[in-house]
């Protein structure tokens, strides 16, 4: 029972990564209605910068956090700018190829700039666990789970009570409504990517304490998982999302525990299958009424 | 004899235009191609790429049938050609043991890897089809990635008793005389290196010939129909699961045979060699080529395949050269001045013509 109970709390954890990861995704879709390929190497960016921080300039994990936050950010606003923003009006797959280049380009940069051998994460940056009976839960796992729920409940917070927060959500609805009441639809769109990849940049943080390797193609995985978690949840929704990324993860963790570790991704993607046949739209998607 | 004259005289009207450019092209640069293999004009290198090119365009015309043709994102087009791959190099080495033509051997791996990938097709597109839009994009990523899970799990080896499979853990223990044909994870070692420049060259005309004739039948006019409108196509009595399960499952069993070409052209193959990263590069031939234009994905597969070779001399930057590329023809191709003025020059241009 307590080994069942340890890996449901290994998969929380991991599901809380992959559904702050979602969370990114998720946004940007409900606004932009836009695949962002990209990002899982903003992910990939945010944890090289926190690594640098961290072994090379020595720097506590606090500031490094916010520098990479920070950065990330820029990188976020800088790329939709630059790469997104002349496609507005175009359809959605010469979007999607542009994200694409945009991840290329990213992977290649680092590998440019930082080689393709991975590096070591410091390890043991929060260390010790919790004692609770015969279980042993690392304070890492429980400060990760934490970071989520506060992450989830302060987005939702946010987009139903601030005035950005109904910008978005009027945008989400209705471009042309929301452009004609006066919303700057394009700054709108520019706070979602910033959000979503300050929020790439927490993520890359608890997955590299996680598994401490940083490398150039690190974010390709999570960012194809969490991807998945948020269509799972239903692809613009936020709970949506938190809830796609718990569930993936768990499923990940348990079906590694007692079923296969070589299978795990096949049976991930396969409950996926199975849920989408049930509910065409993910657990709290919305159903689009096709107009004639 | 009627028939055969109805035949050419439809080749070279007007409607047919855009397949005699297609057949033109694929022709004519083939010819060129041997001529300059012939006068020794070619560096090994990009003979080296020739096969996989051929194989790249079978894969992305299959492609371009989903996406382009039927109007689904598909992104798992490496899921089916790692089927037909996996499936071919299999039969291969069956086969060695009892025919000696290489050609025959390759053909039957090609046949039976089509059919593999066309029955895959079939089992995943029933359920995929039932979803829509960016949902059904998901589930063929997933079915991809399932796929790519299943074969790194797949343990194949042959000796004097049979063929012996097994799953998960290597548990085929075959006699001393035996083989193994697929190795986990580890993939193929030792694969008979069949395909060539030739056979992918009729490889693409017979995937080009049955797009063509499947769009000019009225099948593929239910399909044409179905994308452009589902909800009246249903309405005037056509069965748009039929069409979309019916395009869905050429287009991978087209996919399945570009994967028996691209295996076979190895000695050594590993499954992750199809992962979803190939997909997506499928996908940008495809999008870059234009939607449902055949012509322009041979055209925009060759280029971008050659391009990173080409600028190999940048080395290490080459592929963010490629990368920058990529974003640039998509900001310059949606640009909504430019394509103002494209319009414009258009406009002009034929009016001139017209006088």
């Amino acid at each position: 029972m307590s080994e069942f109970l340890s890996y449901l709390i290994n998969g929380l954890s991991l599901g809380s990564v992959y559904a702050i990861i979602a969370l990114g995704y998720t946004m940007v879709y409900g606004i932009a209605k836009m695949l962002n390929f990209a990002h899982g190497d903003v992910i990939m960016v945010g944890a090289f910068i926190i690594y640098f921080c961290l072994s090379k300039f020595n720097l506590p994990i606090i500031v490094s956090l916010l520098a990479g936050i920070l950065l990330c950010t820029i990188l976020g606003v800088v790329v939709e700018r630059l790469a997104y923003k002349p496609l507005r009006s175009a359809s959605s797959l010469s979007v999607l190829i542009t994200a694409i280049g945009v991840s290329y380009f990213l992977q290649n940069s680092a590998q440019i700039l930082w080689g393709s051998a991975p590096k070591m994460f410091p390890a043991n940056l929060i260390e010790g666990s919790l004692k609770v009976g015969e279980l042993s839960i690392p304070y890492l796992t429980l400060i990760t789970i934490a970071v989520c729920l506060i992450i989830v409940v302060a987005l939702q917070w946010f987009i139903n009570n601030t005035k950005i927060g109904s910008a978005m959500r009027a945008c989400s609805e209705d471009k042309d409504a929301a452009r004609l009441m006066g919303i700057n639809v394009d700054t709108t769109i520019s706070i979602t990517f910033a959000i979503g990849s300050g929020l790439a940049a927490i993520a890359s943080l608890l997955l590299c304490s996680a598994y401490p390797s940083v490398s150039p193609t690190l974010g390709s995985m999570p960012g194809i998982k969490a991807f998945t978690a948020a269509v799972f949840g239903g692809i613009g929704s936020i709970p949506g999302a938190f809830i796609g990324g718990l569930l993936l993860g768990i499923i990940e963790i348990l079906s590694k525990a007692y079923i296969s570790t070589q299978l795990s991704d096949a049976i991930v993607f396969s409950v996926l299958i199975i849920v989408l046949l049930i509910k065409p739209t993910g657990i709290l998607g919305k159903k689009i009424k096709e107009k004639v | 004899m009627n028939k055969i004259k109805g035949l050419l005289k439809n080749l070279f009207s007007n409607k047919k235009k855009s397949s005699t450019i297609s057949f033109g092209l694929v022709i004519v640069a083939f010819i060129v191609m041997q001529i300059l293999i012939r006068t020794g004009n070619v560096s090994s290198l990009i003979k080296s790429l020739l096969v996989p090119l051929c194989a790249y365009i079978v894969a992305a015309l299959a492609l371009n049938l989903t996406v382009g043709i039927l109007g689904d994102l598909s992104l798992g087009q490496a899921g089916f050609m790692s089927v037909g791959g996996f499936t071919g190099v299999v039969v291969s080495a069956v086969l060695s043991n009892y025919i000696d033509s290489k050609l025959l051997i390759l053909i039957i791996a090609i046949i039976v890897g089509t059919i593999v990938a066309a029955l895959f097709g079939f089992l995943v597109g029933i359920p995929v089809l039932k979803l829509e839009g960016d949902y059904l994009a998901i589930v063929t990523l997933a079915f991809g990635q399932i796929i790519k899970s299943l074969i790194e799990n797949l343990y194949i080896g042959i000796d004097s008793t049979g063929i012996k499979f097994s799953f998960v853990n290597d548990n085929t223990h075959l006699l001393a005389d035996g083989k193994m044909i697929i190795n986990g994870p580890s993939g193929v070692s030792g694969n008979l290196r069949l395909s060539s420049f030739e056979v992918g060259f009729v490889l693409i005309l017979i995937t080009l010939f049955i797009i063509y004739h499947l769009l000019e039948s009225k099948s593929g006019r239910a399909i044409l129909a179905t994308r452009d409108n589902k909800i009246v196509a249903l309405s005037v009595g056509i069965d748009t699961k039929k069409y979309k399960l019916m395009a869905f499952v050429i287009s991978a069993a087209l996919g399945g045979a570009a994967g028996v070409l691209y295996a076979m052209n190895y000695a050594a193959i590993t499954p992750v060699k199809f992962d979803f990263n190939l997909s997506i590069m499928i996908l940008v031939y495809v999008v870059l080529g234009g939607l449902g234009n055949l012509t322009g994905t041979i055209i925009s597969t060759t280029i971008l395949l050659l391009l990173p070779e080409l600028l190999r001399g940048l080395s290490d930057y080459r592929m963010l050269i490629y990368a920058v590329i990529l974003i640039a023809i998509m900001l310059i191709t949606n640009n909504e001045k430019l394509k103002v003025i494209l319009e414009k020059t258009k406009k002009s241009l034929t009016k001139k013509g017209a006088k």
